[in-house]
């Protein structure tokens, strides 16, 4: 129990608890609360520091100096304002709402770069899905009706995997470097969508009732009335939880079957899996296109299951914050999907924080998704490393 | 530990970042190097003639229609003129008239060239060190907001000093924030572009609360209206063509060019930028040279962001004098810039020729130039972007060497 790892996360979560403390239910007014659990979180960082675990010893330092910023802050602002940010449950849904297009890129982008190919064009992609998404959709509610969004979804998945299939070939067989091609395709699906859009839906914009057809919401009548938990899970989006479905799906493939274990090893060393037989370029194909159209899907999400409208630019970074939860997550799954939830909760805050306080400082929390990963990449909490051989084109021998 | 990574030990026998030499198969000089762009651009242009035909546009009207609002049709009007020298009251000959209406969409054309000619010199310094800097954008911001803040601020201050002191700032500032991502390249060996993807973000959102209600920037005059105060005239970049309340061509322009000379001269004539190259070329070798490696990518990055920086000066001094949240959130011109440097293969003057032309595309396709009878803007600015996604796909395909190559393999089979 007293090892430094256990005391690191240990902090890390007294460095959370300050900032808790201070805001409803509990809503301490005075700010020496937060600072004492904050140092408290501080010691026992700086203690696991010394003692080896650095990574969740630097995380506690940190997470115990945002608790004490964040929670003095939020003691000395009045407990009207707090209550109306601070609404837990609607907090937390918004972070799934948020954080759903975040997983459905970066999972997509974990496929690709696993498979050693740097894909940054999960932004397009998701573009480009969240286009064809409620295009596919409308075109298919004259005859499939209220099942349209199906249509939609494997639309979607269609275009995403045009895109990655146009990745896969530049990136593998013309050897083109995968930077370039990933910043051409986020432009080409910028344009694309956004003159198919011109033409087709005009000044006017997409069709206004597609609430009626787009992506169901799943009722779980029997959590609904549960406390706390019944109004985050109660009526979530079909989308969500298939994410959460294709999670461990991804986790199962690709750390527990000899699929995934191929996949893994075309990215981390092409010439030793080319040795034992594996088609370096067939795993890497199948790993971009299937990249392409996961990170669609998040798309057609934001637009047939979220908003329910499309306009130009619509993801607007989102596929970035996606490529920079799975930098932040070390291109992991699970540690990839807690990231997009933090991302998803920073976005969520952001959203609530101007209503209340009448100022803009809000909008600063959505730059710390690219502000913690920057410092991920920096090395002070734990290095991010990604897969050897990403964004290097295998040459046969 | 499933999950790990596997195993490091493993040993990739090319390791490091692709170089450029990599990055393009076809060397930077030579006729190959001059063709493959040129043939880029027909491409880009011959599959957005194809897009412009699927919705039942002629083409050739359009692209017709979109080169007269460039303005670079004024070249082709040669008359007998007369042009007032500088400084002076004199007149002389001059073949172009310059009061035309030509001459007036020229001059955006080149206000517009400006800002990416030096965004892309951002990209382009930097990938001389064989790094790939997308944070052009970012820097670009970085550097317009201290522009519109020292240029709003100080009203009293005299006007050569003033202008001086915004450019000089917003340059610095925007060699601050690329210098961010070098120096974490340089000391951790973070990735450059992941870094720099980051940069733009936060130098977006940054700016959106700097502008935003009650932001630091935005104007406390008008505290509903989500745009900074305008630059005092003490700090504005002197107009020397065109109408002045008008948007006339600042002499921004020139900066420009002469950033470019600047580029070609440290590149190709100094010391640091023999030794930005060697590092760009094999950092290896540089090593073992005696080249600091570290030194020259953090170097390499301020210097680049130095370029984008001062594009945002000349923006703001230049042509806005303010800068509003929503311009913020859609600017595009540092990726724009990375366009036209890519185009440009890095050299002086193709990034030079380059900018020009995404210049003239996106003046010629604005809705103020483009006649919405022949083609609607919105469509038309759409066009751009597809224009500017193909250049960027196929200018990494070495298409004249793949041309060579198909001929070769077709003598083969004959």
């Amino acid at each position: 129990l007293t090892r430094p790892r256990t005391i690191g996360f240990a902090g890390i979560f007294l460095g959370a608890l300050a900032f808790w403390l201070a805001l409803p239910p509990l809503a301490a007014r005075t700010a020496a609360l937060p600072v004492a659990v904050g140092i408290a979180a501080l010691a026992a960082g700086s203690w696991a520091v010394t003692h080896g675990a650095r990574r969740p010893g630097f995380g506690a330092v940190a997470a115990g100096l945002l608790g004490v910023a964040f929670g003095v802050l939020a003691t000395r602002s009045s407990t009207a304002h707090l209550d109306q940010v601070v609404v837990w449950s609607a907090l937390l849904a918004a972070t799934l709402r948020y954080a759903t297009p975040l997983l459905y890129a970066a999972i997509g982008g974990l496929y690709a770069e696993r498979s050693g190919v740097i894909n940054i064009a999960l932004e397009g992609m998701l573009l480009s899905g969240a286009f064809f998404g409620i295009w596919a959709t409308v075109w298919a509610h004259s005859w499939a009706g209220g099942a349209a969004w199906v249509v939609g979804i494997a639309g979607a998945a269609v275009a995403g995997m045009v895109f990655g299939a146009v990745h896969a070939v530049w990136a593998i067989h013309f050897k083109v470097d995968q930077v370039i091609a990933g910043t051409a395709i986020n432009f080409l699906s910028l344009g694309i969508t956004s003159y198919l859009f011109v033409d087709k839906y005009g000044v006017n914009g997409t069709p206004g009732n597609i609430d009626q057809y787009g992506i169901p919401d799943v009722h779980l009548h029997f959590i609904a009335g549960w406390y706390f938990v019944g109004p985050i899970l109660g009526q979530l989006n079909l989308m969500i939880w298939l994410s959460f479905v294709l999670l461990v799906a991804t986790y199962v493939f690709v750390f527990r079957t000899p699929y995934g274990l191929r996949l893994r090893a075309v990215g981390e060393h092409p010439r030793a899996a080319d040795t034992v037989g594996i088609s370096v370029f067939r795993t890497r194909y199948v790993a971009v296109i299937a990249s392409g159209a996961i990170a669609a899907m998040g798309g057609a999400y934001l637009s047939i299951g979220f908003v329910h409208s499309f306009s130009q630019g619509m993801t607007n970074g989102a596929g970035f914050i996606g490529l920079a939860a799975l930098v932040f997550g070390k291109w992991r799954p699970f540690p990839t999907w807690a990231a997009t939830l933090l991302f998803g909760f920073s976005s969520a805050l952001a959203d609530r924080l101007p209503s209340a306080y009448g100022n803009q400082w809000g909008t600063l929390f959505q730059a710390l998704p690219y502000a913690l990963t920057l410092i991920a990449v920096a090395g002070v909490i734990g290095r991010s490393i990604g897969p050897a051989a990403a964004g290097r084109p295998y040459v046969r021998q | 530990m499933a999950d790990e990574p596997l195993a490091e030990e493993l040993e990739e026998p090319s390791s490091g970042t692709p170089q450029p030499s990599q990055r393009f198969p076809a060397g930077f000089g030579g006729l190959a190097g001059a063709l493959a762009p040129l043939a880029t651009v027909v491409l880009a242009f011959v599959l957005s003639g194809i897009a412009i035909a699927a919705i039942g546009k002629d083409p050739l009207r359009v692209y017709r229609a979109i080169l007269d609002g460039t303005g670079l049709n004024w070249f082709f009007h040669p008359g007998s003129h007369s042009i007032r020298l500088p400084f002076s009251t004199t007149h002389v000959w001059f073949p172009w008239d310059t009061a035309s209406t030509a001459a007036q969409n020229l001059q955006q054309t080149l206000l517009l060239t400006t800002p990416i000619a030096l965004t892309a010199l951002a990209v382009a310094f930097a990938f001389r060190c064989g790094m790939f800097n997308i944070g052009g954008q970012g820097q670009y911001l970085v550097g317009s907001y201290v522009a519109v803040w020292i240029g709003s601020s100080l009203p009293h201050l005299n006007s050569p000093l003033h202008i001086a002191f915004a450019v000089v700032a917003a340059t610095l500032a925007g060699a601050a924030f690329a210098g961010i991502a070098g120096l974490l390249r340089a000391t951790v060996g973070a990735h450059e572009v992941i870094s720099t993807i980051m940069l733009n973000w936060i130098a977006i959102w940054v700016g959106s609360y700097l502008l935003g209600l009650g932001g630091p920037l935005q104007n406390s005059s008008q505290p509903s209206i989500l745009e900074s105060k305008s630059v005092v005239d003490g700090a504005k970049l002197p107009v020397f063509w065109g109408p002045k309340l008008l948007q006339g061509l600042s002499v921004g322009v020139f900066i420009a060019l002469a950033m470019l000379v600047v580029y070609w001269l440290v590149i190709n004539r100094t010391t640091l930028g023999f030794s930005v190259r060697a590092v760009g070329f094999n950092p290896e070798a540089a090593r073992y040279g005696g080249i600091s490696v570290a030194r020259n990518y953090f170097l390499a990055m301020a210097i680049a962001g130095s370029f984008a920086g001062l594009a945002g000066a000349c923006d703001v001094l230049g042509w806005e004098f303010q800068l509003g949240q929503p311009d913020v959130q859609a600017s595009q011109i540092g990726f724009i810039g990375l366009a036209a440097a890519l185009l440009g293969r890095n050299t002086a003057l193709g990034v030079g020729a380059a900018s020009l032309l995404f210049g003239a595309l996106i003046n010629g396709t604005s809705g103020r130039q483009l006649d919405p009878t022949i083609f609607r803007p919105d469509l038309a600015g759409a066009l751009t972007t597809i224009i500017q996604g193909l250049v960027i796909l196929f200018v990494g395909l070495n298409l004249a060497g793949g041309i060579a190559w198909l001929r070769r393999r077709r003598r083969r089979t004959a």
